[in-house]
C-alpha cells in the first residue's frame, strides 16, 4: 500500500513538473529558446497567490486567478523587453538573458518579500466539525491521499487535453504550430510571429502561476528562490519527453516525478535528484532527441 | 500597374546582394526574373514580400507603398510569395497547410476554396488527410501553390517552382502556371530553368550578380544571342 502512496505522490509532483515543463517546451518550440526565467515566474505566481489569500484574505480562487492574470501580463513583458530585441541576436546572448531575468526576478522577490519564509496557505482544505481537513483516507487509513494531490492531477489532465486541442484546432493554436515549424513561412501566410510568440509566452507564463499554486499547496514554504529547482527539474522534463512536444512534457514531466519519489522513498532522500539527472543523461544516450522528439528529414 | 519595385537595394550582413534592381509587374502578365545562383532573384522577391527590406528605394503595389510593411500585411494586400524551396509546413496535414494558407482569409467560404485547389491538384485532395512531410518533392509543390491559392492573391510570386523536380513534373509545374495566368492570376515567377520560364512569359528581366542587365519579352529574349549563349545552351 506504500508504494501505492508513493505513486500517488509521484503523479502528483511528475504533473506539477508537466504543467511547468509545458511552458518550457512551448516557448521552445517557438522562439527556440530556453527561458531559464521560467522557474521564477513560478515563484512569482506563487507569492501572488499569497499576498492574496493570506494577507488580504480573498478566497483561494481569487488569489489563483490573481496569480495567472500577474504571471500571463509578466511573461509577455518579459517576452517584450528582455527577448524581443534580441530575435536576430545568438542563441548564447538569448540564454544568457534569460539567466539574467531568472536572478532578477529571485533579487526583486528578495527585495520585496524578504528572505524570510512564508507558509502558504492550505487552498484546497474544507473545515469538519470546526477542524480544516485537506485529504481523504482510503482503505481504513492505509492509503491517505490529499485535495491538493487529487487537483494537481486533474489540473494537469485538463490543461493537457485543453492545450492539445488549441494546438490543434484553433487558428491561433495552428499560427503557433506553423510558427514553431517555420517563422518566414508563417508570416508568408499572413501570421503575426510577434503576437504569435507573445501568446505564447502568456499560455507559458499563466500555466507557470497555476503550478506555482499547486507547488506550494503541495510544499508549502514559500522563498524566492522556491521556483528554481522544480523549473530545472521541468526543463529537464521537457527535455526528456522531447523538448517542443507537448505530449512529451506530459510524459517527460510524469516519468520525473515518479521517478523523483520512488528514488525518494527506496534508494536515498539524498541522490533522489541525482538519480533523476542519471535516468536524463540515460535517455539522451539513447535517444538524443527525448522520448517524442523527432527528426523530419528534408524532401528534395 | 500592379507592383512596382524601384532601386531595390538588399545587403546580407556585408554582402550587397541586389544592387539598384528595379522592375514592374502589370495586371494579368506573367514576369519572369531569371539568372543563374547568386544573382539575387530571390532576394529580390524576398523584398517584394517583406521577408528582407531593401535600403532606400520604393516598393508599391496597387498604388500603395508596401516598402515598409510587415510581411503579414503584405499577404493581406493580395501578395502570396511561394518561396524557394516550398517550405511546406511539413509536420501539418495537406488540408490544415491549406488552413495556413487561408490564415488571411476572414468569413469566406474556405471549404470551397479548398475544393477548387483540390480540382486543381486531384493528387492533394487524395492525400488530404497526410502528414505534408511524407509527399514527394512534385506534390509538395503543389501543396505549397495550392496554399499559396488559398489567400486569394492579386500577385502570386513563385521562386523556382522546377527545382529539384522530374523533368515531367517541371511540365505540369508549368502547365499550371500557364493555367492559372489564363485564368487572370498576374505572376512573378523566378527561375533557373530559363528556358521554361521563358517560354510562358510575357516578360521576363534577367539578373546577374544583384543587377538586372537584361529585359525584353519573353520571346525577345529567349531570341537574343546573350541569353542564349548564357541561359539556354545555345
Amino acid at each position: 500500500m506504500s508504494f501505492l502512496n508513493f505513486l500517488i505522490s509521484g503523479i502528483s509532483l511528475g504533473s506539477i513538473y508537466a504543467i511547468i515543463a509545458l511552458g518550457y517546451t512551448m516557448v521552445y518550440g517557438i522562439a527556440k529558446m530556453l527561458n531559464f526565467a521560467h522557474g521564477d515566474v513560478i515563484m512569482v505566481g506563487a507569492y501572488v497567490c499569497f499576498l492574496a489569500v493570506s494577507k488580504s484574505g480573498l478566497p483561494p480562487v481569487v488569489g489563483i486567478l490573481a496569480a495567472v492574470v500577474v504571471c500571463t501580463v509578466l511573461g509577455m513583458v518579459i517576452e517584450k523587453l528582455a527577448y524581443k530585441p534580441l530575435r536576430q541576436a545568438t542563441s548564447l546572448a538569448v540564454l544568457i538573458t534569460a539567466i539574467g531575468v531568472s536572478y532578477f526576478l529571485q533579487n526583486a522577490a528578495l527585495l520585496l518579500w524578504t528572505p524570510n519564509p512564508k507558509i502558504f496557505p492550505a487552498l484546497f482544505a474544507r473545515t469538519v466539525d470546526g477542524k480544516k481537513v485537506t485529504g481523504f483516507q482510503l482503505f481504513d487509513g492505509q492509503l491517505r491521499i490529499s485535495y491538493v494531490t487529487v487537483i494537481t492531477i486533474i489540473a494537469c489532465i485538463i490543461i493537457m487535453v485543453v492545450l492539445t486541442l488549441f494546438t490543434s484546432r484553433t487558428r491561433t493554436g495552428k499560427a503557433m504550430r506553423a510558427c514553431s515549424e517555420d517563422k518566414g513561412a508563417a508570416q508568408l501566410m499572413g501570421i503575426n510571429v510577434d503576437t504569435t510568440i507573445s501568446i505564447t509566452f502568456a499560455i507559458g507564463s499563466g500555466l507557470a502561476a497555476i503550478a506555482g499554486v499547486l507547488l506550494c499547496s503541495a510544499y508549502p514554504t514559500l522563498v524566492p528562490t522556491t521556483g528554481s529547482m522544480p523549473g530545472i527539474k521541468a526543463f529537464t522534463a521537457a527535455v526528456f519527453g522531447g523538448i517542443g512536444s507537448i505530449p512529451g512534457a506530459f510524459i517527460g514531466g510524469l516519468l520525473l516525478g515518479v521517478i523523483e519519489i520512488l528514488a525518494k522513498a527506496y534508494i536515498s532522500t539524498q541522490m533522489s535528484d541525482a538519480i533523476v539527472f542519471l535516468v536524463l543523461i540515460i535517455v539522451l544516450l539513447v535517444k538524443p532527441a527525448g522520448l517524442l522528439g523527432k527528426k523530419i528529414s528534408e524532401k528534395v | 500597374m500592379m507592383l512596382k519595385a524601384e532601386n531595390l537595394n538588399v545587403y546580407y550582413g556585408p554582402i550587397h546582394a541586389v544592387k539598384g534592381v528595379s522592375f514592374e509587374v502589370n495586371e494579368g502578365e506573367v514576369v519572369t526574373l531569371i539568372g543563374a545562383n547568386g544573382a539575387g532573384k530571390s532576394t529580390s522577391l524576398k523584398t517584394v514580400s517583406g521577408l528582407m527590406r531593401s535600403r532606400g528605394g520604393a516598393i508599391e503595389f496597387m498604388g500603395k507603398s508596401i516598402a515598409s510593411t510587415p510581411a503579414h500585411k503584405i499577404v493581406e494586400l493580395g501578395i502570396a510569395h511561394v518561396p524557394e524551396g516550398r517550405r511546406i509546413f511539413t509536420s501539418m496535414t495537406v488540408e490544415e497547410n491549406l488552413d495556413m494558407g487561408a490564415f488571411t482569409v476572414r468569413g469566406g467560404n474556405i471549404d470551397a476554396d479548398k475544393e477548387r485547389v483540390f480540382e486543381q491538384f486531384p493528387r492533394l485532395k487524395e492525400r488530404r488527410k497526410q502528414i505534408a512531410g511524407t509527399l514527394s518533392g512534385g506534390e509538395q509543390q503543389m501543396l505549397a501553390m495550392g496554399r499559396a491559392l488559398m489567400s486569394h492573391p492579386k500577385l502570386l510570386m513563385l521562386d523556382e517552382p522546377s527545382m529539384g523536380l522530374a523533368p515531367i513534373l517541371v511540365e505540369q509545374v508549368f502547365d499550371i502556371i500557364a493555367s492559372l495566368h489564363k485564368a487572370g492570376t498576374t505572376i512573378l515567377l523566378v527561375e533557373q530553368n530559363a528556358e521554361m520560364a521563358l517560354s510562358i512569359a510575357d516578360r521576363a528581366y534577367v539578373m546577374e550578380t544583384g543587377r538586372i542587365t537584361l529585359s525584353g519579352t519573353g520571346k525577345e529574349l529567349a531570341a537574343s544571342e546573350e541569353v542564349q549563349k548564357a541561359y539556354l545552351g545555345g
